[in-house]
């Protein structure tokens, strides 16, 4: 049984954490030995925040090694070109197509890289790298804040587990009365065209 | 049945399944979920208390009356706990006590990175570590029997990455408590006068030799016999590490790092050609393996600072030959920008974001504290100019006080760190009539571990309603007579707080309040505001806020050719502290009910 290694990137407060309580969840269902790492604290309060889950048959480090990513889930587009440098050349790269300025670029100090810019820094590892427009699809849908579980839905299209596993690890994370809403955005984040 | 736990939701499940009756704690980073996770049990006594000291007492008392009891504590937490865990080293206990402290090698939410197995070898309390959760959570049980055996303390020590790393665990069933028995009155061990501290000394030393030998056999002191040509004594989550990249090498991974199991290390070491300690932070293990004469590898291969991880490990041995250098995976080169950093900020509706921004304006000197507000010495603020540990704000503005320092001065200090450790601080302020304001940030809550109550907010750790601690009381109570609260979102009256604060003659508090904004239920109060293009030139002073709701827009002022700024609802909360900025009225308020 081979192993996945996965990084989710994003902004504090986007919804990382549950992300990879599924993630994690739907390996175990899957029967993989399955670890989870992420740090509280500090990262909350609008940092960058990462969170490593691997599956494998027996699962060492709870950390993935430089070079070693094989999935990476970005939340937001800059915190995808910011991890890159993690990722094992030709990871699938998933990218939620939305921007969260840093403070740094509101204020005008700083610039945000151009999507021309994004595009070719994850160029340079992977061909196989997929916008996913996961706000206007969760929006659709009338739940914003369910686009961090588009994202998964279009993550399953890479990955040799059954349907059932993602969607019971998802009915057995989320609260009860946002389970539809949240199956039916990662079926439309399955779905969707990458 | 296997479920998925982080390494503190484990220490919990241990705690529970090993009949802990009392469990006590000051919130930290990386340890505060402990304490959350094992309030959710039934039959278990889990109590918040203002600062680890307290909590360590409360432990060591419960620990003395014959309950099995646990104090829980960040690393830093056990600085202020210290005097207890010594004391405690030296009376020995009835009932077991564990002590839990979460390091942070890589300081994720931390002023440094102590390795806290040195105070296991200072008060000669012995020291556990686990490797993942299912020994976190195995690790508490043996722990607290080893306590009841050997009459002692125990430290279980765990680092960020096992606190808050998930992985399978074995369940088992609560060892159901015994019951408390009469209280054993034993003056001559637990009244620490210098005659009975003289005939305890001997007593300890010779526990924590006793403790080596039965370290010898300790299950969790495993060596694992691969290749001969390396062996790697670690402990930890550096096990995993080891694990990961050398997975040919011989392996001594030691559940218990102090005392050490000197026979089986020498027979670990005699069994392997080459003998490398792998461990974060301190030389620990190393200098204990070379005090026993062997020649060992350890800090000229691996860092001293910072967390390890797998690339660090893997990096360091090919760099020492250890390993070669085909291993090193290829380095992709990212073409890009230079990237904006996302540094952790003061979140959209924070209401210290106005306090500060008064603090500013008046220039003062600000010797700030632990909490939230301690992010406030970045700009756009930039009005925080020291803070050490917790509690410090007070003591520190009173000696620039004394100092005789011209500069105008302020303590500032949240109403959890306050309690903590402020108290006596501030005792001391209105005693010694330093004249140094005292601004109390009171957000309700101790908003950076994640909203946990305290004895000010009138709420237990089960949410159980208790009468709250009156700041201002307190205050008076203490001998300050000028004491004023305002609402931290009124710019004017903070100001003038704050200058009436300066003015007066004596020891001054300010209490600022205002609810953090994350909180559930100020949530649900949310009402975003939105910016008058009309009115807005894009003169850009909201955003010296550095406000993450408000950000410049692609709409351009034509008079002043400046991009006018607009407001991001989703992030807005509706605090209106950027409407009493503007100057043109750009930015409306809307009525707001609470």
């Amino acid at each position: 049984m081979s192993g996945y290694d996965f990084l989710l990137v994003g902004v504090g407060g986007q919804g990382t954490l549950l992300a990879s309580d599924v993630l994690a969840a739907t390996g175990m269902r899957a029967g993989f030995d399955v670890k989870k790492s992420e740090v509280h604290g500090m990262a909350q309060r609008g940092g960058s925040v990462t969170s490593h889950v691997r599956w494998g048959e027996k699962v060492f480090s709870p950390l993935i090694g430089r070079g070693e990513v094989g999935y990476m889930v970005a939340f937001e587009k800059l915190e995808a070109v910011r991890f890159a440098g993690l990722l094992r050349p030709g990871a699938v790269i998933i990218v939620n197509d939305r921007a969260i300025p840093p403070i740094s670029v509101s204020a005008g100090n700083d610039r945000y890289p151009s999507d021309e810019e994004v595009r070719a820094a994850l160029a340079a590892v992977s061909t196989s790298v997929h916008f996913v427009p996961a706000v206007p699809i969760a929006e659709r849908l009338g739940e914003v804040r369910a686009n961090n579980v588009v994202l998964l839905g279009a993550l399953s299209r890479f990955v040799e587990v059954p349907l059932e596993c993602w969607l019971a690890a998802i009915a057995e994370r989320v609260p009860a009365r946002t389970l539809e809403i949240n199956q039916a955005a990662f079926l439309a984040g399955r779905q969707a065209d990458l | 049945m296997k479920v998925l736990l982080a390494g503190n939701e484990a220490i919990a499940r241990g705690a529970w399944e090993a009949g802990v009756r009392v469990a006590s704690g000051y919130p930290g980073t990386p340890s505060t979920e402990i304490l959350e996770a094992l309030a959710q049990y039934d039959g278990v006594i889990a109590e918040w208390a203002p600062n680890e000291k307290v909590a360590l007492d409360v432990a060591v008392g419960a620990a003395y009356a014959g309950a099995r009891a646990m104090a829980v504590m960040k690393h830093v937490g056990l600085n202020v706990a210290a005097d207890s865990f010594f004391a405690a080293s030296m009376t020995g206990v009835e009932g077991g006590l564990v002590i839990v402290s979460a390091d942070d090698p890589g300081m994720h939410s931390s002023q440094n990175e102590q390795d806290n197995r040195l105070y296991c070898k200072f008060a000669r309390v012995p020291c556990l570590e686990p490797s993942d959760s299912q020994e976190a959570k195995d690790l508490v049980g043996i722990a607290l029997a080893l306590s009841e055996e050997f009459d002692t303390p125990v430290l279980l020590r765990t680092t960020t990455r096992i606190a808050h790393s998930s992985t399978l665990v074995e369940l088992g069933e609560r060892q159901p408590p015994a019951a408390v028995p009469d209280y054993r009155i034993d003056a001559s061990k637990y009244v620490m006068v210098p005659a009975n501290a003289r005939r305890r000394h001997p007593v300890i030393e010779e526990r924590i030799a006793r403790l080596a030998r039965w370290a010898e056999s300790f299950p969790c002191n495993r060596v694992e016999w691969r290749d001969r040509s390396l062996g790697i004594v670690c402990n930890g989550v550096a096990y995993q590490y080891a694990r990961e990249v050398f997975p040919q090498a011989s392996i001594l991974r030691l559940g218990m790092t102090y005392p050490l199991p000197k026979d089986l290390v020498r027979r670990f070491a005699n069994g392997v050609q080459r003998l490398l300690v792998l461990e974060e932070l301190d030389p620990f293990l190393e200098e204990e393996i070379r005090l026993l004469g062997l020649p060992v590898l350890g800090k000229e291969v691996f860092p001293i600072c910072g967390e390890l991880d797998p690339s660090t490990v893997r990096e360091c041995a090919i760099r020492a030959g250890l390993l070669a250098e085909s291993e090193r995976p290829p380095a992709v080169e990212i073409p890009s920008p230079p990237l904006p950093a996302r540094p952790p900020i003061l979140c959209a509706g924070c209401p210290h974001r106005a306090v500060f921004h008064v603090l500013r304006k008046l220039r003062l000197l600000v010797a700030g504290d632990i909490g939230c507000y301690t992010l406030a010495y970045l700009p756009p603020q930039a009005a925080v100019h020291t803070c050490g540990c917790m509690g410090a704000s007070i003591g520190v503005a009173h000696g620039i006080a004394q100092a005789g320092s011209p500069q105008r001065r302020v303590a500032v200090i949240g109403d959890s760190t306050f309690l903590h450790t402020g108290l006596p601080a501030l005792i001391n302020l209105a005693y010694n009539q330093a004249r140094a304001p005292v601004i109390i940030l009171d957000n309700c809550t101790t908003a950076m571990t994640g909203h946990q109550d305290h004895p000010g907010t009138g709420r237990t750790l089960r949410g159980e309603e208790r009468a709250r601690v009156d700041l201002s009381a307190v205050a008076r109570s203490l001998g300050v007579q000028h004491v004023e609260c305002v609402d931290s979102y009124d710019l004017a009256a903070v100001e003038r707080a704050v200058r009436a604060a300066l003015s007066a003659e004596g020891p001054a508090v300010v209490i600022a309040r205002r609810e953090c904004a994350l909180l559930p239920a100020v949530r649900r109060t949310w009402q975003p505001l939105s910016v008058d293009a009309g009115r807005c030139n894009g003169c850009g002073l909201c955003l010296q806020l550095g406000c993450p709701a408000l950000v410049r827009s692609d709409s351009i002022d034509q008079a002043t050719g400046r991009p006018r700024v607009r407001i991001d609802s989703l992030l807005c909360t509706g605090c209106a502290v950027c409407s009493q900025v503007c100057a043109r009225g750009a930015i409306p308020r809307k009525d707001r009910h609470h």
